[in-house]
């Protein structure tokens, strides 16, 4: 018996599976700070990395399929790497990149019959606030150009509501990444606890020599969680009195 | 943009593919005309002609780290080519490598092997042993026999912070690619008989790092008195010579306001005595 499927019946159970596969998944989210860009993760994992390095100003974080954004990130770097040796390390771009990705997931998007399961942003760190890059490449291969913050994965909706509380430009790395554990930890609905363990947090650092990319791991992301945290208890003690003003007005 | 991508613009397959660490390895899959070797190459007559040469380049490790230093100029047969040349390259955090031989291939095969290291430890999430570095090193200058054979000889030296071990450490080349661990201190280039001289007089094992500069300054000094293809400190034009560091604090190039101060005590103490520091006789 013939049957017959319409194209946007399959492109739609296409999408709808996709975003199926990265709801599953824990976010991550990407904040413009101060002196650059800050990639949190959720991630319990130490050695399978969602934040890498592309290149000396570029970087990558994904949430989605492991396998499939690894494969990702891996022509990324090859890509970079040979566009830096063939040109000059200067020609590597973050849009050049955002570009070759979305491409890619564009056309596996429409020709195989399993679309891949990732979300990926690419960031570059400018010599000024301004002329920081963040694109956000979703399955289907389409692309936006992000500004300050956006959250990516699971729950992103519930995750970007959570940063757009308490986003303000131009933060210190510390406050951006009282931010970004905020945002995580309302992940689901539910409030919950992030551990240094449970986070792999890294930097584009714009003032940084060569290479921009740092991981924050280890102690010195323990303190900063820890000066995060106190802080927050400061600004937890202050909103009683803040909301009574409010009502009085 | 490159071939590679000529046509849909997305990531070739081959880009996908989980393939190897080796970005050299990748070249040479993808696109190995990109790569430096110009094995169809004539090999009647020597074309060495083609690209400057000569060098000096001094390295001593000292407590805490390594000096790497190098002259400056570049010759091509009795003319000199270049008076600012740059032949010290960062490879990485914790290494650096500096040139001796062909400066056209030189310089391409150590920008090259500074990918090769990055692009290892951005694929494998961690760098390289220092050992990995080195062997690494010889097995590109091996690949580049056929050239060598035709007269653009390559001699690297390689020099790093071993972070295992918390002490610095030098490797040495021969064209054929092998690899000799250097103790103490050690120099390439056509000036180097004069520049391991001095060195070997003038090395303690207590060196400070200011102290280390010092003395390989004072080898190069040495070096570009005797051998026409080295440059000696201009004074009048203020090139000195390019000073690298290397500690656990990772890769540091000396300002040119330090090597400059230093360069100048080298040279007011050759104003007193022209042969320069003595060790004692006994």
């Amino acid at each position: 018996m013939p049957f017959y499927v319409s194209p946007e019946q399959i492109m739609k159970d296409k999408a709808d599976y996709a975003r199926k596969g990265i709801a599953r998944g824990r976010s991550a989210v990407v904040l413009q700070y101060d002196g650059g860009i800050l990639f949190v993760a959720d991630n319990m994992s130490r050695t399978l990395h969602k934040i890498s390095e592309l290149y000396d100003r570029v970087a990558f974080a994904a949430v989605g399929r492991y396998n499939e954004f690894e494969n990702l990130r891996l022509a990324g770097v090859r890509f970079a790497d040979m566009h830096g040796y063939t040109y000059d390390r200067s020609d590597v771009t973050g849009q050049m990149l955002a570009n070759a990705y979305a491409q890619t997931l564009g056309a596996v998007f429409t020709e195989s019959s399993k679309p891949w399961e990732v979300e990926i942003v690419v960031g570059e760190v400018g010599d000024s606030p301004d002329t920081d890059q963040i694109y956000r490449i979703t399955f289907d291969g389409s692309v936006v150009d992000e500004h300050d913050f956006l959250a990516m994965g699971g729950s992103a909706e519930r995750v970007t509501a959570a940063l757009r509380e308490r986003y303000v430009k131009n933060m210190s790395l510390t406050e951006a990444l009282r931010v970004a554990v905020h945002g995580l930890a309302h992940e689901n609905g539910e409030r919950r606890e992030l551990q240094a363990a449970s986070l792999e947090v890294a930097v584009l650092e714009r003032s940084r020599p060569h290479r921009k990319f740092r991981r924050i791991q280890g102690d010195r992301l323990v303190r900063m969680l820890e000066e995060a945290g106190a802080a927050d208890e400061t600004a937890a003690e202050q909103t009683p009195e803040d909301g009574g003003a409010t009502d009085g007005v | 943009m490159s071939e590679a991508f000529m046509g849909s613009g997305r990531l070739p397959a081959a880009f996908m593919s989980p393939g190897t660490s080796s970005f050299v390895d990748f070249l040479s899959q993808v696109s190995p005309d990109r790569l430096p070797n110009l094995a169809g190459l004539p090999s009647d007559g020597s074309p060495a002609h083609l690209t400057p040469e000569a060098t000096t380049i001094v390295a001593l490790v000292f407590s805490g780290g390594v000096v790497l230093a190098g002259d400056r100029r570049a010759t091509s047969g009795n003319v000199i080519a270049n008076r600012d040349m740059d032949k010290l390259f960062r490879t990485d955090e914790f290494s650096a490598v500096a040139i001796a031989g062909a400066a056209g291939i030189g310089i391409e095969l150590a920008k090259l092997f500074q990918v090769e290291l990055e692009h290892y430890e951005k694929r494998e999430g961690r760098p390289l042993s220092l050992e990995g570095k080195a062997n690494r090193l010889a097995t590109m200058i091996r690949s580049n026999l056929g050239l060598a054979m035709q007269g653009f000889v390559v001699v690297p030296l390689l020099v790093g912070y071993d972070t295992a071990r918390g002490e610095g450490r030098i490797f040495s080349y021969d064209p054929v690619g092998g690899c000799y661990e250097e103790h103490r201190y050690h120099s390439i280039g056509s000036g180097s008989v004069y520049a391991k001289g001095a060195l070997k007089k003038l090395y303690r094992d207590d060196l400070t790092e200011t102290d280390a500069a010092l003395a390989a300054l004072q080898a190069l000094y040495d070096a570009a008195d005797d051998d026409s293809a080295t440059g000696g400190p201009d004074l009048h034009r203020k090139i000195y010579p390019l000073v690298d560091v290397i500690t656990e604090d990772g890769h540091r190039r000396m300002s040119a306001e330090e090597v400059e101060s230093l360069a100048q005590t080298v040279v007011a103490g050759r104003a007193e005595r022209p042969d320069g520091p003595t060790a004692p006789v006994r």
